[in-house]
């Protein structure tokens, strides 16, 4: 961020005095960048490097034996089928929901645009804990529940509840403040034109927010992969059946099978990784677009 | 196609944003809804295409109720203030947009659409920008794109809100009268929103002056700058200097032009009134003068300058301005 601001301003021979009045002593600068490179290191690097060297630490035979094993093989199934359900619903619900908020004015706006955020502010073992309440056994909806032989806690569904809950926020914050810039003039000209709603938003609406929401959902998918406190609480942590990778992970961690456990674990760190390298290729092609 | 607007009422919240208007609009005319900012005009242009709803009130087309018709079935071509061209579409698909969103069984063939665009785009001379993005376009060429889009659609009435808005004053006047000669060829029944006094009156059949949500007068150019309905549409369409004075016994507020007075040293009609000159600014061939009338009004006066020279006028002088033409307004009967 700093780096590309002196860059603008350097680049800008109108500005020389801002430039001027900007520029730190050069021990000053070496000073920040090697505490800020450091702590990278440190704390992000480091563990990164780690993970991938404990992985591998039992050699690549007992890598794979570790990731192809039956329950790791579940954990994953289990992992992707909740992210391909909890991904669309919430780019659906975020995309509603940053469309409501941006489009029209109504009642209660700022209410809902703080209910948006509240899985951002609970603690993640709190919003799983809210759904053993609402549906286990002893819970408010339980005995009915019981009754019609639907089960939610300690099975999928309630797995899917709390990551679909947890990771709710993503695509409608990314697209609010997007959707609210952008305006609706380019939208009543579509319609004026004569289009239907479903092909403004298709033909229109949709090409204009597309990289805020592909960004939005590669935030989402990571967080719907590697959710761990609310899920813990609500999977019951049933061997081959309700455990995601997250959970897989800790079980095996403690169970002393460390090299297994970081085997697992490095799938969750290349999941990290291309994340952060999709994120980074949808900022530039977005600088890029707003730029032209 | 003719338009008739029936005591429409519209509220943002507190704000009341029209009270009351009623308009009517001939076939192929070109009419300037002219006002300050806030003014109402923009709501007035946005609820006959059927982008807003009023509160009460209704709005026709060729005398069929289009009240309840959403701006689908209006059929109006709409040029937005800030074009809101496509940013992802090229200049091409901006105005093949109207044509490909038809149903089925309306839409052109891809050689119908192909051979209506690069017409539309020659008639807005941008033939060989088609391929062209939005943002690699000057301002003039964005809003004649906006145009040609919305022609596309063949609309029975074309709405333009601000059409210049955004644009420097050279490519302005430019494009002005290319807009004045392209609805004479096409005939097309159109309003524009403006708030520059100039553009409406060189640019409109007839003008609309809009104030407080309300129609001040509805007239044309001359009509309403030689023969101004209310105070405000005097002081709004040009520079104003206000006396106030009885006329036959009654309490009345005069109006007249800078640009009307004529100076004399001795007086030279039964208008002319005493003044002291209390400042002189040259400009070129004008002169902008300062007067304080013998009753304590300041007047402005915008003389050629040769006349200033050929008076030997400078701060303390005392003369007599006459104006040449002058509007009276009473008191209690201009209650508006």
């Amino acid at each position: 961020m700093t780096s590309a601001v002196l860059r603008e301003s350097a680049a800008d021979p109108a500005t020389p005095s801002v430039r001027a009045a900007l520029q730190d002593p050069p021990w000053v600068r070496a000073t920040l960048i090697a505490l800020a490179l450091g702590f990278v290191s440190l704390f992000l690097l480091l563990p990164l490097l780690a993970v991938f060297a404990q992985a591998f630490s039992g050699g690549l035979a007992t890598y794979f034996a570790a990731i192809t094993d039956p329950i790791a093989l579940q954990a994953i199934r289990l992992t992707l089928i909740v992210a391909a359900i909890s991904v669309p619903l919430n780019a659906v619900f975020g995309v509603s929901a940053a469309w409501a908020i941006a489009r029209f004015d109504f009642r209660g706006k700022n209410l809902l645009i703080t209910l948006i955020d509240l899985p951002f502010a609970v603690s993640p073992v709190i919003s799983g804990l809210i759904f053993v309440l609402l549906f286990g056994a002893q819970g408010l909806l339980g005995p009915w529940l019981i009754e019609h032989g639907i089960k939610i806690i300690f099975a999928v569904p309630g797995i899917l509840l709390a990551t679909t809950f947890i990771t709710f926020p993503f695509v409608a914050r990314e697209l609010i403040p997007l959707m609210q810039e952008q305006g609706s003039e380019e939208e009543e000209a579509a319609i004026s034109l004569g289009a239907s709603g479903w092909q403004m938003f298709r033909r229109v609406t949709l090409p204009n927010i597309r990289l805020g929401l592909l960004y939005g959902i590669v935030l989402l998918n990571a967080r719907a992969m590697g959710e761990f406190g609310a899920v813990s609480v609500v999977s019951g942590h049933i061997r081959g059946k309700t455990n995601t990778i997250p959970l897989h992970v800790e079980i095996l961690y403690n169970e002393y099978q460390s090299s297994a456990a970081f085997a697992v674990a490095s799938l969750l760190a290349l999941l990290a990784l291309v994340t952060l390298v999709a994120k980074r290729v949808l900022e530039w092609q977005i600088r890029r677009e707003k730029q032209s | 196609m003719s338009i008739e607007v029936r005591e429409l009422w519209k509220r943002f919240g507190d704000f009341t944003a029209l009270r009351d208007v009623s308009l009517h609009v001939e076939p192929g005319e070109l009419l300037a809804l002219l006002g300050p900012s806030g003014s109402g005009k923009t709501t007035l242009l946005r609820l006959i295409a059927g982008l807003e709803r009023p509160d009460s009130g209704t709005i026709s087309f060729e005398g069929e109720d289009a009240t309840e018709r959403s701006v689908r079935e209006r059929r109006v071509g709409f040029v937005f203030q800030h074009y809101a061209l496509f940013r992802h579409m090229t200049v091409f698909e901006n105005v093949a947009f109207g044509l490909r969103v038809r149903p089925h069984a309306r839409r052109p063939s891809e050689s119908q659409i192909q051979a209506r665009v690069h017409e539309l785009l020659d008639l807005v001379q941008l033939e060989g920008l088609a391929r062209r993005m939005p943002t690699q376009l000057s301002g003039g060429q964005r809003q004649r794109v906006a145009l040609a889009r919305a022609l596309a659609v063949q609309p029975r009435v074309l709405l333009l809100d601000e059409p210049f808005g955004a644009l420097d004053a050279r490519v302005r006047r430019e494009l002005r009268r290319w807009l004045r000669k392209l609805h004479d060829e096409l005939g097309i029944t159109s309003l524009f929103v403006t708030h520059d006094q100039e553009e409406a009156l060189e640019l409109a059949d007839r003008v609309v002056v809009v104030n407080e949500g309300r129609i001040e007068q509805v007239g044309a150019p001359d009509e309403v700058y030689r023969r101004p309905a209310t105070p405000f549409v005097f002081g709004f369409l040009g520079e104003a200097n206000w006396l106030s004075t009885t006329v036959d016994g009654r309490k009345a507020r005069v109006g007249f032009r800078p640009d009307d007075l004529e100076l004399s040293l001795t007086p030279l009609d039964g208008h002319a009134f005493p003044a002291r000159v209390s400042r002189v600014q040259s400009l070129g061939g004008r002169a902008k003068l300062e007067l304080m009338s013998a009753n304590g009004g300041l007047v402005q006066a915008d003389v050629p300058a040769e006349r200033v020279r050929s008076l030997s006028l400078s701060p303390g002088a005392e003369v007599y301005a006459a104006p040449r033409e002058l509007q009276v307004f009473f008191e209690d009967a201009s209650a508006k």
